[in-house]
């Protein structure tokens, strides 16, 4: 699917390029402000100077914990909500003034469904493309996200995970450019979660542009071209799943137990560092407690957002760092 | 993303995923080739939703029942209970109590399926995220309204029908057989439908949640319907309280009516003494304007506490 997938969206790429739009970005942010509050009870800032580039073509994964901003960010980006400070630009149009035909380009999967209805799901799949020039066949769109066996049933009576499904054949019904999916998997059991990420790669693959909150990193591992990592509503890092934080953050950590304090030592040389422990602790005898250790993408994420991680609470001695 | 992982349809998903990609391609194609394929039409927009509406609707059946109900059952209670008491009588003329109360139940049920129905369905979408999800589309707000309008028009009208039908079936109100007097009720019905659903939509921003918007919805409602003429005469009101009723539109769609369903004569013991067509005209009219005026700036989408 890969190897299908990648041509296509290379052919999509390279005509986007050679349209000539005045922007090649799919979403461009630049100091986004959004403070709540009154002047009262004081303001609090949601959303912080958080910069924010997505390429056409993309899924980027925004991370980050509860009340970081994430969701009043991509609110703002589809138009929900109004911003306090800052540019923004969604399909080179600031989604404050954009119309009818900037939104029949991007499709938003929202966070809090709530809303019960007596129409079947193929009902209300339908109704939902017929508000757009180019819609998908809904019946294909209903297969896609695994409910052709609930096409004729009422939405009412849907199991969460099945709602969530529905939510984002609503989303994708419209042909969109541009796919906000927000938080798309809470609530989903492993195989769901799956399929569903199948789905996005597929849609990705197709040539839409997903931008994609979550708390999941397995799941950002997974799906995303790029992860941005925001807390305090600003943007800490950026990068591919394998490399953000940069390399210092995937530096490896040698931790062994030294007369019954654990000690800790991180090291882009951990074979030397062992090598001097064992030359330490003389020929044939064995370095008490040792581990070499390299931090995962949760890892990275938590030191990122200021949470204690497995290999903190050690006292690290950086030093042979800078040595080496 | 093999298909042998147990996961049921992936292997389909694949291929609709590769069947997907060549298709959006072509499609990005097509539309570089014809710039600016055509929206929808904010009147077809506006059928499809009425169409969603009226299914939504006709599903709820323990609501179709009781909003159909409601007027004919309120008729029927009446004209039993006051049915043995004295016809009453206006200038000479006698009438049944059930053809002196069947014009009131006209504009009840008039204000209900448009005020009510649209004033609580709307706060409830509000509050659910069902307006939310329609705002993240491309639907014009116009055919969401025109959805809700195309809804209470089909059921005010199959009611009014429903229970002009049992009032002349089963209670013997002799329907109006001129056609300057179903002249008048068809523009009192349009004109009180249109002002009825237009503050509806107004209204609907004044509950604060889906839950409190029956009881902030009705309660004003079912203050009014006593102080419009619909249950007992205008006359028997103090004065003050007529003058407070005259301001809105329900006393107007009774009076309305009941220069429809009564004869001639009755217009002697209306407050006024006259069927005040002219002034029955101008506050609908007023209201439809004044609450379409209102009802386009107050419009929200989203919930108060949602940013």
């Amino acid at each position: 699917m890969q190897s299908n997938g990648r041509p296509a969206r290379d052919a999509y790429r390279s005509m986007l390029d050679g349209m000539q739009t005045s922007d090649p970005l799919a979403v461009r942010v630049r100091g986004l402000r959004k403070r709540y509050g009154s002047a009262r009870a004081g303001y609090k800032d949601a959303v912080a100077g958080l910069d924010l580039d997505v390429s056409p073509g993309e899924i980027v994964a925004v991370l980050g914990p509860n009340g970081a901003g994430k969701t009043t960010t991509v609110e703002i980006l589809e138009g929900f909500r109004d911003r306090d400070d800052g540019e923004v630009q969604v399909l080179g149009e600031d989604p404050r003034r954009a119309g009818r035909s900037w939104r029949a380009r991007i499709g938003v999967v929202m966070q809090d469904s709530r809303d019960m209805s007596e129409l079947t799901v193929l009902e209300k799949v339908r109704s939902t493309a017929a508000s757009y020039p180019d819609p998908r066949d809904p019946a294909e769109v209903i297969a896609a996200v695994g409910l052709e066996e609930k096409a004729r049933a009422r939405t009412r009576g849907l199991s969460g995970g099945q709602r969530r499904r529905l939510d984002v054949a609503l989303g994708i019904v419209g042909r969109p450019e541009l796919l906000f999916l927000d938080e798309p998997t809470t609530g989903f059991d492993p195989q769901a979660r799956r399929s569903f990420w199948d789905l996005v790669t597929s849609l990705r693959d197709g040539g839409t542009t997903i931008v994609l909150t979550t708390h999941y990193l397995d799941e950002a591992a997974q799906l995303a071209d790029r992860v941005v990592v925001v807390r305090d509503g600003a943007v800490v890092a950026t990068g591919t799943p394998d490399t953000l934080g940069g390399a210092q953050a995937r530096t490896p950590v040698v931790a062994w137990d030294d007369g019954g304090v654990r000690r800790a030592e991180r090291t882009d040389r951990p074979t030397a560092v062992v090598g001097r422990l064992m030359a330490a602790a003389g020929p044939g005898r064995e370095v008490p407690g040792l581990s070499v250790t390299r931090p995962t993408l949760e890892d990275v994420y938590l030191s990122l957002i200021g949470e204690t991680t497995s290999t903190e609470g050690i006292e690290i001695d950086d030093s042979s760092r800078e040595a080496a | 993303m093999s298909g042998t992982d147990g996961v049921g349809g992936l292997d389909k998903l694949d291929q609709r995923g590769a069947v997907d990609q060549r298709e959006t391609v072509d499609q990005r194609e097509t539309v570089l080739d014809r710039p600016g394929r055509q929206l929808p039409g904010t009147l077809r927009q506006g059928l499809v939703r009425g169409g969603v509406e009226l299914l939504q609707f006709v599903r709820e059946r323990d609501s179709v029942i009781f909003s159909f109900a409601y007027p004919i059952l309120m008729l029927a209670i009446f004209a039993t209970v006051f049915g043995g008491d004295d016809p009453i009588v206006a200038g000479g003329t006698t009438v049944s109590f059930a053809q002196y109360f069947l014009p009131g139940m006209v504009a009840t049920g008039v204000m209900l399926s448009t005020f009510q129905t649209l004033a609580i369905s709307i706060a409830v979408e509000r509050d659910d995220g069902t307006l939310k999800r329609l705002r993240a589309t491309p639907l014009p707000a116009t055919s969401y309204f025109l959805g809700k309008v195309f809804l209470s028009l089909v059921t005010v009208l199959a009611q009014t029908a429903l229970l002009l039908a049992v009032a002349t079936l089963v209670f013997d109100v002799p329907l109006p057989d001129d056609a300057g007097r179903w002249a008048t009720f068809a523009w009192v019905f349009v004109l009180g439908t249109a002002a009825g659903a237009v503050c509806g939509v107004a209204y609907s921003s004044v509950p604060s949640s889906g839950r409190s918007a029956s009881a902030v919805v009705v309660t004003p409602l079912l203050l009014l319907q006593f102080t419009s003429g619909v249950f007992f005469p205008v006359t028997q009101l103090p004065g003050w309280m007529l003058d407070l009723a005259s301001i809105f539109p329900l006393k107007w769609i009774a009076q309305g009516m009941r220069s429809v369903f009564l004869p001639d004569a009755f217009a002697a013991v209306e407050p006024a003494g006259a069927w005040q067509h002219g002034a029955t005209a101008a506050v609908l009219a007023a209201w439809l304007v004044a609450a379409l005026v209102v009802g386009a700036r107050t419009f929200r989408w989203r919930r108060h506490d949602d940013g």
